[in-house]
């Protein structure tokens, strides 16, 4: 067990590296710092003394890869790739383009993130399991027809739709919760239950459906035939054969999203003002803190993997046939 | 004088790959009955007429010319700047003209009071009424009379078309000939029906906005009604160009890691998997941020304001098909290396087929499912990414009319006293349709081709 986890570890360091060296092309390559430095201070009239300042202060002035004028290891450790690239895998995020510590806001953004994210994911979860097995029990009779058209409709409205409808009706029209906003302690619940009402509402079309299809596939298996003949009912067939069987994929569809609700949800968080890693993302991008962007990248792949890594735990966990190698 | 923008022929390729592709089905007998399953579902019907109903508005908003206007100061032709499509010009009298500002639908005022000097010089504070629509009633003085006649003028015009379009193709290719796999099917029916009912929605929608701006005015007073119809070109392109963009590389790569193996495999393996787990939305975000840096540093290239939008529709296409190919390379990964051990591809290999014949003999046809399956489910996940997208200001230009814009433009009309709800309801409103449509083709797709579905052939 201890020895597949550390070969998946190493696995994932190449991943990393590969990740790594794309968001380098893409930052530093396609464009050279002194053009983002230009897009910055605004594109006339800028002076080539301006973009050298705004690059020395942000340490983007040293060569991409290789600094002549070093001596020893310098050669290599003055150079934008391994001040902006190599520092993110020891978690060393630097400033900002504006001048703030990445780490530092990351680790306060975290929370607010979290508070949405769960309560969301497993309320979710809770609702949609619950549709899927009320349209499986009542399966290809009118109930589970009109049920699925009813998802397939869900699914195809937009989630600004809901969250636009979702703050003028219950904030505006009935005036139950603020419309945005967020404080510290036991007060942000009256902010954070809308975002997660919404969330909700959003997966069900979805949801209802992929567990509606997880459990179908799972009924017309030969054991839940077998329970049949053997004169259960259909409600204990339901709970204890399929339901539980049903399990595998649903936990580990959930495990592998566990890791990256530390990110938040981007429109979500923008919309209701959270102060999140999501709200973060979309503010990075809209002022083009490409700093941020490279740094929330990095631990976006992180926390994939570590959610995969997590998955095939699991698996072993919940399902004795599988058995790690 | 035509314009071929960077878009428009690759919607062009996408309409003729589509229209070789129903050749080949219909050349294959095994494909035909497949697709008759769909053509025999009613959702399927149904949503094939309205999604090629919305194709044709997209092709013909994809054909797009140069006026010729005569210089005043030399007296010869010249072209000018603007581009106009084929759509436009069908529907100019419903948008030539715009008002000052907010206005709700089928009103004859604007939305919001203004000062306004009478004759006898005192000032009064009015809502004034609409420059160019929403006072000329055509057929009656009464609003709701006008309404009823337009409405039943409307169906009068819409069933003389139908008749017209009905003896020469429908009759011939549905009922009459019996050899036509569309033969006898009770569908035939719907088919018309939902051809009619749309045939009707558009000539009524193109009669009432000569009269009244059926769905409001925006802040500039544009009539939405038509922003929105020439969103469906966005859409459909975002839909439909990003697939043709990944499909090369998720076909082939996936078919190369599966079949060949080793250590293809490995590196093809290790590519989606780096690229995988990137958010997406942040390789997106990262990819249109440097694409922007490029476009502002190298403004010279792209002088044309429709060209430059074009472009940057175009590389947001791109941009979405290298971030979306690696599931279904995955998928395909998977299935050919099912495939390389089954008894007909060892017989091939046995008897010296060499391995590309193989791919393109045995495992491309026995693939094409799971492509045609994923297409179609992308299609209406595409649609809806790219409103969220433009929200975030890394979607399409700001110039292009799409529902991700009109979102994004009228996020604050909301809060607004007293509200303006069009431009949001019809962006809303158009999205779904398609959407909703999409979605339900793809139901029936994915029964008719996916092995494990249950179907019931007819």
């Amino acid at each position: 067990m201890i020895k597949y986890i550390i070969k998946r570890i190493l696995y994932a360091i190449p991943i990393l590296i590969g990740v790594n060296i794309l968001t380098f092309t893409l930052f530093f390559v396609v464009n050279s710092p002194d053009e983002i430095a230009r897009l910055h201070l605004g594109n006339k009239r800028v002076t080539q003394e301006q973009i050298i300042s705004w690059n020395e202060e942000r340490g983007y002035n040293n060569p991409l890869f290789y600094n002549n004028s070093e001596i020893g290891l310098k050669v290599f450790k003055k150079t934008i790739f391994y001040e902006k690239s190599f520092k993110l895998f020891l978690f060393d995020f630097g400033l900002s383009d504006s001048g703030r510590d990445i780490k530092y806001d990351i680790k306060q953004r975290m929370w607010p993130s979290l508070a949405i994210a769960l309560p969301s994911l497993f309320v979710g979860l809770f609702i949609n399991i619950t549709f899927a097995l009320f349209f499986v029990f009542f399966r290809f009779t009118y109930v589970d027809y009109f049920g699925v058209i009813l998802c397939v409709a869900l699914m195809s409205v937009s989630s600004l739709f809901y969250i636009i409808g979702g703050q003028y009706l219950i904030s505006k029209l009935l005036h139950l919760v603020p419309i945005s906003g967020y404080t510290q302690g036991l007060d942000a619940i009256k902010f954070l239950i809308l975002p997660t009402i919404i969330s909700v509402i959003y997966s069900i079309g979805s949801g209802t459906r992929w567990y509606r299809s997880l459990f179908l596939e799972e009924i017309e298996k030969d054991y839940v035939k077998t329970a049949r003949s053997k004169g259960l009912s259909e409600v204990t067939v339901l709970f204890h054969h399929v339901f539980r069987n049903a399990l595998i994929p649903i936990l580990t569809g959930v495990v592998v999203i566990l890791p990256l609700l530390f990110l938040g949800s981007l429109i979500v968080e923008s919309f209701f003002g959270i102060p999140g890693l999501g709200s973060y993302t979309i503010d990075a991008i809209q002022s083009q803190d490409f700093a941020i962007v490279r740094a929330m990248v990095f631990l976006g792949s992180i926390l994939y993997i570590f959610g995969l890594i997590l998955t095939d735990i699991s698996y072993t966990l919940v399902d004795p046939r599988v058995s790690l190698k | 004088m035509f314009v071929y923008l960077l878009t428009d022929i690759f919607f062009y390729l996408i309409i003729i790959s589509l229209l070789i592709y129903i050749l080949y089905v219909r050349r294959t007998p095994d494909m035909l009955r497949t697709w008759s399953y769909v053509f025999k579902n009613k959702t399927g019907i149904i949503s094939i007429v309205v999604l090629s109903f919305f194709m044709l508005i997209a092709f013909f908003d994809s054909i797009h010319v140069k006026k010729k206007i005569l210089n005043n100061d030399t007296n010869q032709f010249i072209y000018s700047n603007d581009i106009q499509s084929l759509l436009d010009i069908i529907l100019l009298p419903t948008y030539e003209n715009f008002e000052k500002s907010y206005s709700s639908p089928f009103s004859s005022k604007l939305y919001s009071k203004e000062t306004i000097k009478l004759k006898d010089g005192s000032e009064k504070r009015i809502y004034p009424g609409l420059a160019y629509k929403g006072n000329h009633n055509k057929y009656s003085k009464n609003i709701s009379a006008n309404l009823v006649i337009t409405a039943i003028l409307s169906l009068v015009k819409s069933f003389i078309i139908f008749l017209f379009f009905y003896l020469i193709i429908f009759y011939r290719t549905l009922y009459e000939r019996k050899n036509n796999i569309f033969y006898n099917f009770k569908n035939n029916n719907i088919l018309c029906i939902t051809f009619y009912i749309l045939l009707f929605i558009f000539l009524l929608l193109y009669d009432l906005s000569t009269q009244y701006y059926v769905l409001g005015t925006d802040k500039v007073g544009v009539d939405v009604l038509y922003k929105s119809i020439k969103s469906i070109r966005t859409g459909i392109l975002i839909g439909t160009l990003t697939t043709i963009v990944m499909l090369p590389f998720a076909i082939f790569l996936g078919i190369f890691a599966g079949f060949i193996g080793g250590i293809v495999d490995d590196i093809i393996q290790y590519i989606y998997t780096t690229l995988n787990s990137i958010p997406s939305v942040l390789l997106i975000a990262s990819a249109i941020l440097i694409l922007q840096v490029h476009m502002a540093n190298n403004p010279l290239n792209f002088e044309n304001i429709y060209e430059r939008a074009d472009l940057r529709l175009f590389f947001l296409c791109m941009i979405l098909g290298l971030t979306s190919w690696t599931g279904l390379c995955r998928l395909l990964r998977g299935e050919s290396m099912k495939l390389r051990e089954v008894e007909f591809v060892q017989a091939s290999q046995t008897f010296g087929l060499n391995k590309f014949s193989i791919i393109i003999r045995h495992i491309i046809p026995n693939i094409m499912h799971i492509v045609i399956i994923t297409v179609v489910l992308d299609f209406s996940a595409l649609v809806l990414a790219e409103a969220v997208l433009s929200y975030v200001n890394i979607g399409v230009d700001p110039t292009t009319y799409s529902w991700g814009n009109m979102i994004n433009d009228a996020r604050l009309e909301m809060s607004r006293e007293p509200v303006v709800w069009w431009s949001l309801f019809s962006a809303f409103l158009f999205m779904f349709i398609l959407v909703l449509f999409a979605n339900l083709f793809a139901d029936v797709v994915r029964d008719a081709f996916d092995p494990r579905a249950s179907k019931k052939y007819e």
